[in-house]
Order: C-alpha cells, then structure tokens, then sequence
C-alpha cells in the first residue's frame, strides 16, 4: 500500500512539472527551427514578428512563465507497460495534477461548460478533459507526454472526407487550401500534421500525433518523406508568413501520418500548432524513477 | 510605414493619419474583451443598462490573460496576456464600434470586411500585436486598474481594464480608409495557390 501511495504522488508530481515544461519550455528543436526562420526573413515586418516570437519564447523558458496565455486545452498520451503497476487510476492521478498546474504554473482555467460555466481547474466536470490517449506497451515503464494545445490553432484545423477519386495528390491540396484558409488566425509560422486514412476520427488524431515529431524528422517511408517535403515547400510559397505579414516562412515543418483507407473513403485530417508548439514528456519506471525526456 | 508612439484614448485626428502598415506604441488604458464581453456589452446597451466601463475612453484588446491574485497585497497582476483571434469577433465589432465609439482594436490574426467598413465610417483602426507573445505584452502593462464580470465570465472572457506603457508595437490591420492588409494578403494568398497545387502535381508525377 505504502508503496503504490508513493507512486501515486510521483505520476502526479511529474505531470505537473510535464505541464509546466510544456507552458513554459518551448522545445529545443521548434525554437531552432524558428531562429532559422528569422536568420531567413526577407522583410523588416517579417523580421519583427519572428524576432518577438524567439523573443517570448526565450523569456518564458528563463523566467519559468507560460510563453502564451492561451496554456490550452490538455491532453496526456500515456504508454503504459504490462508491469507497470498503476494502470486504471492514472486518469484521475493526472486530473489532480491538472488542478495542481493550473494553480501552480499558473495555466489559464480553460475547460467551459455550456451549462456549468468555466470549471476553473482545466477538468471537464464531464470528464473529457484531459484527453487521454492511451497506449500499451511491454515491461515495466509508464511514458508520459503531456500536450497543451491553443484554441487559435485548433480553430483552423479541417477535417476532408474526399472521393477516393482525388487520390493522394487531392489529399494533399486539400491540406494546402486549408493554410491558405487559416491565414495568420492560427499564429504562423505553424506546423502541419496532416494524417491520411483510417476514417473520420483517425485521420485526426493521426494528424494530431504527427506534430510531435522531432522537426526535420521525416517519414520512415521515403515516399512520403518526399510529399512531407514537397507540401512544405508548396505552403511556404503562400504568401502569409509570420503572423501573416505578407512575406517570410509560413509553416515550420510538415508530418504526415499515413494509414490505409476504406475503399469508398479518403478521410484527411488537417491540424495545425501555433509557432507555441507545447509537449513535454518523461518516462517513469515502476519503482518510481522519473526521467525527462531532453526538450 | 511609419512609427508613432500615441497616447490613449487615440484622437480622432491620431486614427486620421494611421494608415495600414504603419507601426504604434500606445499609453494608457486598454480594457480586454473577447467573445462573450462584446456579446455581454451589446445586450446591455441594447436593454439601455449601464456599463461599467465607457469603452470609448479605452482602446479594446481581443486578449483573455492569466492572471494572479498577489497574496500578500491582494492585488491583481499579469502573468500573461497576448492577443487572441481577433477574427472571432467579426460578428460583434462593427455593432460594438457604432455603439461605443472605440477608436483602437487591438487583436491578432486580422478582421474582415464588416469590421474594415466600421473602421471607415465611425473612425476606428485595428492593430495587431505579435500572437502568442504574451509576455512581452505582460511586460508592458503597468497596472491592473479594474476588473468587471469576473464571477459572470470567468478569467479569460472578463473585462481587465490595464494600464499600459508603450505598448507595440502594433501593425495598423486595418485603417480607417477602408484599408485591410490581412484582407489584402488573404487575396494574393489565394491566388497564388495554384503556384502550390504545381509543386504538389510534379512530385506526385514524379512517385
């Protein structure tokens, strides 16, 4: 008993700190590729949006603030191994570091109830929030990433049920007429997830999965590593760029999840982050070591 | 492109000479307003009930901060407090800019065309601050002077009437001569998508 108390107080411990890494830190691989962005602006206009971009993020991760104030809507995507002894309490161990978070960091209260109004925690009082994505794996580890996501970026994503008729190529120009839908309303330069097949719901997630790819990481499958690269350079010839200026980069990095489809059915999910691109993740092993992952 | 450095409440002269492009500071008092605060504000004008703020002395920020209650002072302070998208406030900002006579929106992402005729007809601008960057806006707050609907709205939908220092610097979206550069880029955006659909054809050619 005593010990599983222990390991309780440590997955909620590290899911704080996760949500706190996630506010403040903006990963080392975004904030990289967003100082090129900026070595690279072409115009004055462009350079002064990306220079208080680098700016932000840099004072958010020295003064442990959250880099901006919409801190999202939470999600944990947990692996849970075979061994690993807590499995069905996880969900509300990652509730109570939830409320925590939001106190402690602090977050912005965002879960709202048609009926019951702002919950003030960032728990649905319904239970939806946080989502939790949830996966099986063996021995005896507990992974554990935890996802902050801003209303503005989630607002433009696009969801495309296509004739199979379209093929691959309709897919991928439905994703470019998304960003050029978007526009600046999302917080250019953006990164792009766009999951292909599966069905309605798969697409999405898929999409939504393929923004935690370490940037520049491409597609195991060298195909599709060519059409990451190919809808990358087509949606930084539009010409909205950082927070829509006119000029300079508009999109950071492109991934794209594939899986097959229903023959009638070419499901495609759009999603899009924000240049605030917020995941943090640690890994905790059954006798309660917790190691972060570099970020 | 010029740069003004302007006090609030911006004069009617002050929004005559802004043109898109152009870069401001503002000082003064700005009051944030989102979705349901200019959803709120209307009805209650609209029912002839007093407000609590007179929204024509304060330029409005499309902005729903973090924010900290001090402990030791009981004083409010910011934590965080950047732009949000200004575009879901089309529907409420040309009927919200008549009624109160609010010279300065303060956003991100842009507005449209209902908002740009509101601009030129009762002499407003639209400015937009670096999305996401919320603590460089933090930073140049000096106070927080007032909140209002707090318990009704909730902390990102309430009115937090801040007084700031220089804050920008701000690109003028939106003039009051009928000018819209979000509206002008979203134009050239699409016609260059064919541009980007050829890219995608040749690699798709080329697999």
């Amino acid at each position: 008993m005593m010990q599983t108390a222990t390991l309780e107080t440590i997955i909620e411990d590290t899911g704080v700190e996760l949500l706190r890494r996630a506010a403040t830190s903006l990963p080392k691989d975004v904030f990289a590729a967003l100082e090129e962005i900026k070595k690279e602006a072409p115009t004055e206009s462009a350079l002064l949006q990306i220079e208080n971009i680098v700016t932000d993020a840099r004072i958010a991760r020295e003064s442990s603030r959250p880099m901006c104030q919409d801190t999202g809507i939470v999600s944990f995507i947990l692996t849970i191994g075979d061994e690993f002894p807590l499995k069905s309490q996880l969900k509300d161990i990652l509730r109570s570091a939830t409320r925590r978070a939001t106190k402690e960091v602090p977050l912005r209260p965002n879960t709202v109830d048609f009926f019951k109004g702002n919950s003030g925690d960032n728990v649905d009082p319904r239970g939806y929030i946080p989502f939790f994505y949830i996966d099986l794996a063996p021995g005896d580890e507990l992974k554990i990433t935890a996802m902050t996501k801003g209303g503005g970026s989630s607002n433009i994503a696009k969801l495309g049920m296509l004739k199979p008729g379209v093929g691959l190529e309709g897919a991928l120009k439905f994703a470019i007429e998304a960003i050029a839908d978007a526009g600046p309303k999302g917080c250019p330069p953006y990164r792009v997830g766009i999951g292909i097949g599966g069905g309605e719901d798969i697409c999405m997630i898929l999409a939504k999965k393929a923004l935690l790819r370490p940037v520049g990481k491409r597609h195991d499958d060298p195909k599709i590593a060519k059409l990451e690269e190919a809808t990358m350079d087509a949606m930084n010839k539009l010409p909205i760029g950082p927070m829509g200026v006119g000029s300079g980069k508009t999109v950071i990095d492109v991934n794209i999840n594939l899986a097959s489809r229903h023959p009638a059915s070419l499901p495609v999910g759009v999603v899009f982050s924000c240049w605030a691109l917020r995941h943090a993740s640690a890994i905790i092993t059954k006798d309660g070591t917790v190691s972060y992952v570099e970020y | 492109m010029a740069i003004y450095h302007l006090k609030l409440p911006l004069t009617g002269e002050d929004v005559k000479k802004l043109k898109v492009g152009d870069s401001i500071y503002v000082s003064g008092d700005v009051v944030t307003a989102r979705d349901d605060a200019h959803k709120h504000a209307l009805h209650l004008k609209e029912k002839g009930e007093p407000l609590p703020v007179d929204f024509s002395k304060l330029a409005i920020y499309h902005c729903g901060p973090i924010m900290r209650k001090n402990e030791e002072t009981g004083e409010w302070e910011v934590v965080a407090a950047g732009p949000t998208t200004s575009s879901r406030m089309e529907i409420f900002q040309d009927k919200f800019i008549e009624a109160f006579g609010t010279r300065l929106i303060i956003g991100k992402g842009g507005m449209g065309p209902r908002t740009t005729v509101a601009c030129a007809n009762f002499g407003a601008v639209y400015a937009m601050f670096t999305g996401g960057a919320a603590l460089l806006a933090a930073d140049k707050v000096k106070r927080v002077k007032e909140v209002h609907w707090l318990d009704l709205l909730g902390m990102p939908e309430c009115l937090w009437v801040l007084e700031v220092e220089d804050f920008g610097p701000l690109l003028i979206g939106i003039d009051s001569h009928g000018n819209n550069l979000f509206e002008a880029n979203a134009k050239k955006t699409r016609d260059t998508l064919p541009q980007a659909y050829q890219i995608i054809e040749q690699v798709m050619e080329e697999q």
